[in-house]
C-alpha cells in the first residue's frame, strides 16, 4: 500500500480511526474531543462516524479524564484520553503518576492500565507562561508510564497504534507546532512502530545529535546546513523516553566520539541531562568532548514574540553547540 | 423489604466480629513491630458500615475504598490470612508484600482495591462503572469516601462526572467525624455532607446510621437498586473510628467521645439484636467468637510462616511483561 502525504493530526486521526475499528475496546474521551471536532482537530470526525459512546466530551475536568480513564482500562476498556495540552496535564499529575503508573505494581500484576493520554505540547505562538511547556522528562521520570512522542507523521501514526494496542499506560505528547507539517504516511492498516524504539533519521560521522520531536526538525535544519561546511551529522530520533531505547546512540557515539543533545524543554533536570550522564557512564573511553545540550532557556516563557524567539532553541543554536564539540 | 434472615444476620455477625478481632490483632501486631511501616488505619468502629453495604452487591459488582481497607476486603471475601500476610509485607499477600497495609486488592473478587491518596479513588471508581454502562452491563461500582475526601477537587469532579455521564456509582460516605485530625464542621462549609449530591443532579441518599448494619444495607440496597437502574446515588453513613487516624495518630485524645460511641458499638448492636429475635442465639454467637479467634490466630501464623518478597518480586511488575 502506497504512502499517503499528511499532516501530523490527519496521521493521528488515522491511528485513532484504524484502531477504533479494529477494536470495540478502544474509545476517546476528553474536553471538546466531539461536538467540537477536537481543539487541534485530530478527533474530527469520529463522533460523526463512532456516536457519542465512543467518543466521549467531558467536562473540563482533567483529574477526572485521567483518573476515569485508569479505572475504565483496569476494567477492560482500552481508552484514548485526550488532555488538551500538556499544560492541562499537570492537574490531573497525581492519576497519571501515582494510580496509572503504579497500580500494575502496587497490586502485584493483578491489573493492567491499557490507557493512553494524549497531549498536546511545546510552545506555540505566543501562547504565553503557562500554556508554553514541554515536559515530558518530568513523566519520563516515572517507572510503570511509557512516554511517546513522535517527530513525524509516520511515527505518529505508528507509535500511536503501538500505543492504544499496548497493555501499559502511555503518555503520548503531540509537538502543537508539528501538527500541520505534512509528510509521508504508510496507509497499511498494521503499520505499527514497537514502543522504544529509537531511530536514526539522518546518518553522519562528525557529530551525534540526540533528539526527540520538535527537536528532530531544528536538529536536521542545521544538519542541513553544516553538511554544507562539511560536517556530517548523526541525528538520532530516540521517539520514547520510557522504554528508554540507547543503542543507536551508543552505536553512534563509538563512531563520532561527539554528542550534542537537543530538546524543546527546559535545561535543569533535563532530557538534556539524562542522556549527557548515560553518555558518560556508558562511553567515556570514547568521548573526545563534553556532552552538549540545547534547550530553552532557564525562564517562564514570555508573552512578547521578539523575547520569546530568544528562549527558544533553534536549528542555529544547535549548528552552533556542534561546533563547540567538533 | 423483606425479613432478613438468621442466616444472614449471623453471617454479619461473623464478619464483623472477624473485622474487629482481626483488627484488633494488627493493633497488637504493629505493637510488636511485625507489622512494620508508618501506615495502619484501622477499621474498628466502622464494622456495620462495611459488612452492611458490600452485603448489598452481588459478585459482579465491584467495591473500592480508601486506605482503611481492611475492613472492606474482609467484608467482601478476602481470605484473613492474605490480608495479614500483607500487613506482613510477606509475598503470599493480596498484593504480593508489595502494597501493604493501604493496598489490599482482589481482582477475582471485584474488590479494586485501597487507595492511599485522599479521593484518588473515586475517578477510578466513575471509570470501573463507564465499562459497566460502555458494555451495556447492569453492575454498580460501590465507592466508599471518607468525609475528609469530600473537601478535594477529585470527590468534585468524579461526582460532577458521574452525574452527567450516569454512572452506575453509589458514593457513600463514611464520615466518621474526623479527616485525619480535623473534625468535619471545622473542613467542610456544609457539614451534611449528602447534600452535595445536589450540586451533582443526583439522587440524595440518606444519612443512614452507621453502627446500625441493618439500617446501613436497607438504604445502601435502594441506593444500589437505583444506580443499576437509573445513575449514580450520594450517601451518607455515621459512623466513629476507635482506633484514631492511623497507629501514627498522636494526638487521639477523645476518651470520653469514644466512650459514648462505644455505647453504640456496631457489634454490640447487632448482638443484641439477635438475642431480642432469636432468645437461644447466644451459644451460636458465642461459636462464632470462638471462631473466628482461630481464623485471625491462623492467618497470623501463615503470614508469619510466609517468605518475604524477593530481588524478582522487587523488579517484577513495573509494565505488563507478556
Amino acid at each position: 500500500m502506497a504512502d499517503k502525504m499528511l499532516p501530523m493530526r490527519e496521521a493521528l486521526r488515522m491511528a485513532l480511526r484504524e484502531e477504533m475499528l479494529r477494536d470495540e475496546r478502544v474509545f476517546v474521551m476528553g474536553e471538546e474531543v466531539g461536538a467540537w471536532q477536537g481543539t487541534h482537530r485530530v478527533t474530527r470526525g469520529l463522533m460523526d462516524e463512532f456516536g457519542a459512546r465512543r467518543v466521549r466530551d467531558t467536562p473540563i475536568s482533567e483529574m477526572v479524564i485521567a483518573g476515569a480513564a485508569v479505572g475504565a482500562a483496569m476494567a477492560g476498556l482500552r481508552p484514548v484520553a485526550e488532555m488538551m495540552t500538556i499544560n492541562f496535564a499537570f492537574l490531573a499529575v497525581d492519576a497519571i503518576v501515582n494510580h496509572a503508573a503504579k497500580i500494575h505494581y502496587m497490586f502485584n500484576g493483578q491489573f493492567r492500565v491499557p490507557l493512553v493520554i494524549r497531549a498536546a505540547s511545546g510552545w506555540g505562538d505566543q501562547a504565553t507562561a503557562t500554556h508554553s511547556h514541554a515536559p515530558e522528562p518530568i513523566f519520563a521520570h516515572f517507572p510503570g508510564l511509557y512516554v511517546g512522542c513522535p517527530a513525524t507523521p509516520r511515527d505518529a501514526k505508528g507509535m500511536l497504534k503501538a500505543a492504544i494496542r499496548d497493555d501499559n499506560p502511555v503518555l503520548f505528547t503531540e509537538s502543537i507546532a508539528l501538527y500541520g507539517k505534512p509528510g509521508p504516511v504508510p496507509e497499511d492498516e498494521d503499520f505499527v512502530l514497537p514502543i522504544g524504539r529509537s531511530d536514526v533519521k539522518r546518518e553522519g560521522r562528525h557529530v551525534t545529535i540526540v533528539t526527540y520531536a520538535r527537536g528532530v526538525e531544528w536538529s536536521l535544519a542545521a544538519a542541513d546546513q553544516l553538511a554544507k561546511e562539511g560536517i556530517e551529522c548523526e541525528v538520532i530520533d530516540l521517539r520514547w523516553l520510557r522504554p528508554l531505547d540507547m543503542t543507536l546512540v551508543y552505536e553512534s557515539f563509538k563512531k563520532t566520539n561527539r554528542c550534542v543533545v537537543v530538546e524543546e524543554s527546559l535545561p535543569r533536570f533535563s532530557f538534556g541531562s539524562e542522556i549527557a550522564a548515560l553518555i558518560q557512564d556508558e562511553m567515556f573511553d570514547y568521548m573526545d568532548a563534553p556532552v552538549k545540550r540545547v534547550s530553552a532557556m532557564d525562564v517562564p516563557l514570555p508573552y512578547a514574540r521578539e523575547i520569546e524567539l530568544m528562549a527558544l532553541p533553534n536549528a542555529q543554536k544547535v549548528v552552533d553547540a556542534v561546533k563547540e564539540v567538533l | 423489604m423483606a425479613a432478613i434472615s438468621r442466616e444472614t444476620l449471623l453471617e454479619w455477625y461473623r464478619q464483623m466480629v472477624l473485622i474487629r478481632q482481626f483488627e484488633t490483632q494488627c493493633d497488637i501486631l504493629y505493637k510488636e513491630k511485625k507489622i512494620t511501616g508508618v501506615y495502619l488505619h484501622l477499621y474498628s468502629g466502622h464494622e456495620a458500615t462495611g459488612v452492611g453495604a458490600v452485603a448489598t452487591l452481588r459478585p459482579t459488582d465491584h467495591v473500592i475504598t480508601a486506605y482503611r481497607d481492611h475492613g472492606i476486603a474482609l467484608a467482601r471475601g478476602m481470605h484473613p490470612n492474605v490480608a495479614m500476610a500483607e500487613m506482613m509485607g510477606k509475598r503470599t499477600g493480596c498484593s504480593g508484600g508489595k502494597g501493604g497495609s493501604m493496598h489490599l486488592a482482589q481482582r477475582d473478587l471485584n474488590f479494586w482495591g485501597g487507595y492511599a491518596i485522599v479521593a484518588g479513588h473515586l475517578p477510578l471508581a466513575a471509570g470501573i462503572a463507564l465499562e459497566s454502562r460502555y458494555n451495556g452491563k447492569d453492575d454498580v461500582v460501590l465507592c466508599f469516601i471518607g468525609d475528609g475526601a469530600t473537601n478535594n477537587g477529585y470527590f468534585h469532579e468524579a461526582l460532577n462526572l458521574s452525574g452527567v455521564w450516569d454512572l452506575p456509582v453509589v458514593w457513600l460516605i463514611e464520615n466518621n467525624g474526623y479527616g485525619m485530625g480535623t473534625p468535619v464542621e471545622v473542613a467542610s462549609a456544609q457539614p451534611e455532607l449528602v447534600k452535595r449530591a445536589i450540586g451533582y443532579g443526583m439522587k440524595e441518599g440518606p444519612r443512614v446510621d452507621g453502627q446500625d448494619v441493618i439500617a446501613v444495607y436497607e438504604a445502601v440496597s435502594e441506593a444500589v437498586d437505583y444506580a443499576r437502574q437509573h445513575g449514580p446515588v450520594l450517601l451518607e453513613s455515621l459512623t466513629y473510628r476507635y482506633k484514631g487516624h492511623g497507629v501514627s495518630d498522636r494526638s487521639y485524645d477523645k476518651m470520653a467521645e469514644l466512650r459514648d460511641w462505644q455505647q453504640r458499638d456496631p457489634i454490640l448492636i447487632l448482638q443484641r439484636k439477635l438475642v431480642e429475635m432469636f432468645p437461644d442465639v447466644e451459644p451460636e454467637l458465642a461459636q462464632i467468637e470462638r471462631d473466628v479467634a482461630k481464623v485471625v490466630h491462623d492467618s497470623v501464623i501463615f503470614a508469619e510462616d510466609s517468605p518475604v518478597p524477593t530481588y524478582e518480586d522487587l523488579i517484577r511488575h513495573v509494565y505488563v511483561e507478556d
